[in-house]
């Protein structure tokens, strides 16, 4: 037996291309206002990520799909981030701990 | 044995292909994790120029993101319209979501050439080497699925893709998104935050 689940409409499709181009334009724009310089970094992520779940949720569809797809895309970008965290740690965060032991 | 036929589905119900493929995106997801950690790392080490914000162009590359997520929206479009049968504008849609993508690597080949002419190459410096080996592994994903995309346009113009193909269609969909995610995060993590 197959499990079928039912995909967005075009114009749920095309909301969401909408709404990418206009996070894409903020993102540009956030990047080109100083007053944004402070808080440039988090914002930009914030953005990013608003990106990436609305393609992964509604184009990729699994918001609709069977639950084991969100595990098998989820488990591995979690371990993903996790390397991603460790090695910055690993390099900026030694650093860091060294400069001060240094500074001390 | 016709196309349908040889179709399985796993125990849990699932098309084993799809199965497999959601599988392979989450090993691609690691392979990008390093390579984005790789250029992290090594982010604002060189010792010599050119340096990020002295090279990367911002308006040029918006543009490009821009491309690349307009071509996500032709290839759902292009599976919704395979998905009810209608071949003509899935055929239209498919071609438009290749054409986009080659758009988009056509502006990598012109940022790559700029890049050369102004002194960056692999052996230059860590930026040059790190930027170059990850946004080239991204366009060489681009460069698969464009041909992967054409592959359906051909074989959709011979009136071999059709509506019980569907699943072809979204397999090579997930592909393409996965592609267009990843350019998400290198456009954030390279050329916005410097």
């Amino acid at each position: 037996m197959s499990e079928e689940h039912k995909h967005p409409s075009v114009d749920v499709y095309l909301r969401v291309a909408a709404a990418l181009a206009i996070l894409t334009v903020l993102e540009v724009g956030a990047f080109y206002v100083p007053a944004f310089r402070p808080v440039l970094v988090p914002v930009l992520l914030v953005l990013s990520a608003a990106k990436f779940a609305l393609v992964v949720m509604f184009y990729m569809h699994l918001k609709a799909d069977n639950t084991f797809f969100t595990f098998l895309f989820g488990a591995p970008l979690l371990l993903a981030v996790g390397v991603m965290a460790a090695l910055l740690f690993l390099f900026f965060g030694a650093l860091t701990l060294r400069g001060a032991a240094g500074a001390g | 044995m016709t196309h349908a036929a040889a179709t399985h589905h796993t125990s849990m119900g699932l098309d084993n292909r799809k199965l497999a493929f959601w599988a392979f995106i989450g090993s691609e997801c690691l392979l990008f994790g390093s390579l984005i950690s790789t250029y992290l790392v090594y982010k604002g080490r060189s010792v010599v120029g050119p340096y990020p914000h002295e090279i990367l162009n911002i308006p040029f590359t918006s543009v490009s993101t821009f491309d690349l997520l307009m071509s996500s929206l032709m290839m759902v479009l292009a599976l919704a319209a395979v998905q009810r049968g209608d071949m003509r504008w899935g055929k239209i849609w498919l071609f438009s979501t290749a054409l986009l993508g080659l758009v988009f690597l056509g502006g990598q080949v012109i940022e790559f050439t700029e890049f050369v002419h102004k002194g960056l190459t692999m052996s230059t410096n860590l930026f040059g080497c790190t930027f170059f080996v990850l946004t080239g592994t991204h366009g060489a994903h681009v460069a698969i699925g464009v041909l992967w995309l054409l592959t359906l346009w051909v074989r959709a113009l011979q009136g071999k893709l059709g509506p019980a193909n569907a699943m072809t269609v979204e397999i090579s969909g997930l592909y393409w998104h996965f592609v267009d995610v990843v350019w998400i995060i290198i456009f954030t993590v390279v050329y916005l935050i410097q």
